[in-house]
């Protein structure tokens, strides 16, 4: 009998184990807009592209800048930015068509990729930031 | 007697699949031709003359003795290039320290991407001009030539960026022929084109 609860309570334990790790990430819709707007630059990793090219993965531009994210995404950046004591000057193209919800989809999937523990961004949040741009 | 056949089957099967990699060549890609004389006459990558980030000009001798892999892009590409560059930095770590091996990158921006922009964009690419040319020229001679590698570049205001065109990675010979080419933004199709170049390599420079 005990022996059967055993194998129960390590069945359940691998169970867990299981959906754990089939969940990568939860942000689908995030990871599919990222695809067709960012990836092709910033890479399917986040990883960018020497100093042409800042990376996402593990950069503190994301940290540092909280607050202006929202409207970087929306209108792109036109100055020089620095990210991880890197200097980067090339313009990023920004994506005017996305909706609120896209854009904290967005973020919250680049917030919690690649190793990224950032937190992640309410609706409401974006909104009231989007306005101030 | 059955049963030996059945064996001779199975290891002339696993023979055929043996051949070695370097029994392998590549063909030489595009339409064939007869001469009057009738010879086959393969087609090849015309005279070209254009200018390098350096500011040096780059022509078909700049490559005789070497193969190199072409490609076209341009600077402010919103889309696919930066991928075909990331995937061409692998090719130019791979060959940096190998003179058989070139690359040379054409861009369509012929107006917003000079020598000086070139040179910029070489340096934040971290490449040596010697064995990556990044290169501008005549609008009608980059445009012309990208027929001859199979690729596309067109100006189109409707795409992002306003210009289309393939990531396409063309292997050229010695002999200026197209032997081998794969989709630049495909990192598992840049494997098998690295492959390639290997191949080629082996069958054009001999120990």
């Amino acid at each position: 009998m005990t022996k059967i609860k055993h194998l129960g309570a390590v069945s359940g334990l691998f169970a867990l184990f299981l959906v754990a790790a089939c969940q990568p990430n939860p942000y689908k819709e995030g990871e599919r807009l990222y695809k067709v707007n960012c990836s092709n630059c910033h890479m399917d990793h986040g990883e960018g592209l020497h100093a042409l090219i800042p990376p996402l993965a593990g950069a503190d531009y994301l940290k540092n800048n909280r607050d202006q994210l929202p409207c970087l995404v929306i209108h792109g950046i036109h100055d020089t930015i620095v990210v991880n004591g890197k200097v980067y000057a090339e313009q990023m193209p920004g994506v005017e068509s996305l909706s609120e919800i896209q854009v904290a989809n967005i973020l919250n999937f680049i917030n919690t990729s690649w190793g990224n523990q950032n937190q992640p961004f309410m609706i409401e949040e974006v909104r009231t930031l989007l306005k101030k741009c | 007697m059955k049963q030996t056949l059945f064996i001779f089957l199975i290891v002339s099967g696993f023979a055929s699949c043996m051949q070695s990699p370097s029994d392998q060549v590549l063909p030489i890609l595009g339409e064939r031709d007869i001469s009057p004389a009738g010879d086959t006459v393969y087609p090849t990558i015309p005279d070209f003359s254009f200018v390098d980030q350096d500011s040096q000009t780059v022509t078909n001798a700049t490559f005789a003795g070497k193969i190199y892999v072409a490609d076209f892009f341009f600077i402010h590409c919103p889309t696919i290039c930066p991928k075909v560059k990331k995937n061409g930095l692998r090719i130019y770590e791979k060959y940096k320290n190998d003179d058989r091996v070139a690359l040379l990158s054409h861009s369509i921006d012929i107006r917003n991407d000079t020598v000086a922009a070139l040179k910029r964009h070489a340096e934040k690419l971290g490449i040596d001009a010697k064995h990556w040319r990044l290169v501008t020229g005549d609008h009608d001679e980059i445009y012309g030539i990208a027929d001859n590698y199979f690729s596309v570049a067109t100006e189109d205001p409707d795409v992002p960026g306003g210009f289309d065109h393939s990531g396409r990675l063309i292997l050229v010979d010695k002999n200026r022929h197209v032997r081998s080419f794969c989709d630049g933004t495909n990192a598992a199709e840049v494997d098998r084109f690295m492959k390639d170049m290997d191949l080629l390599l082996a069958e054009q420079f001999p120990k």
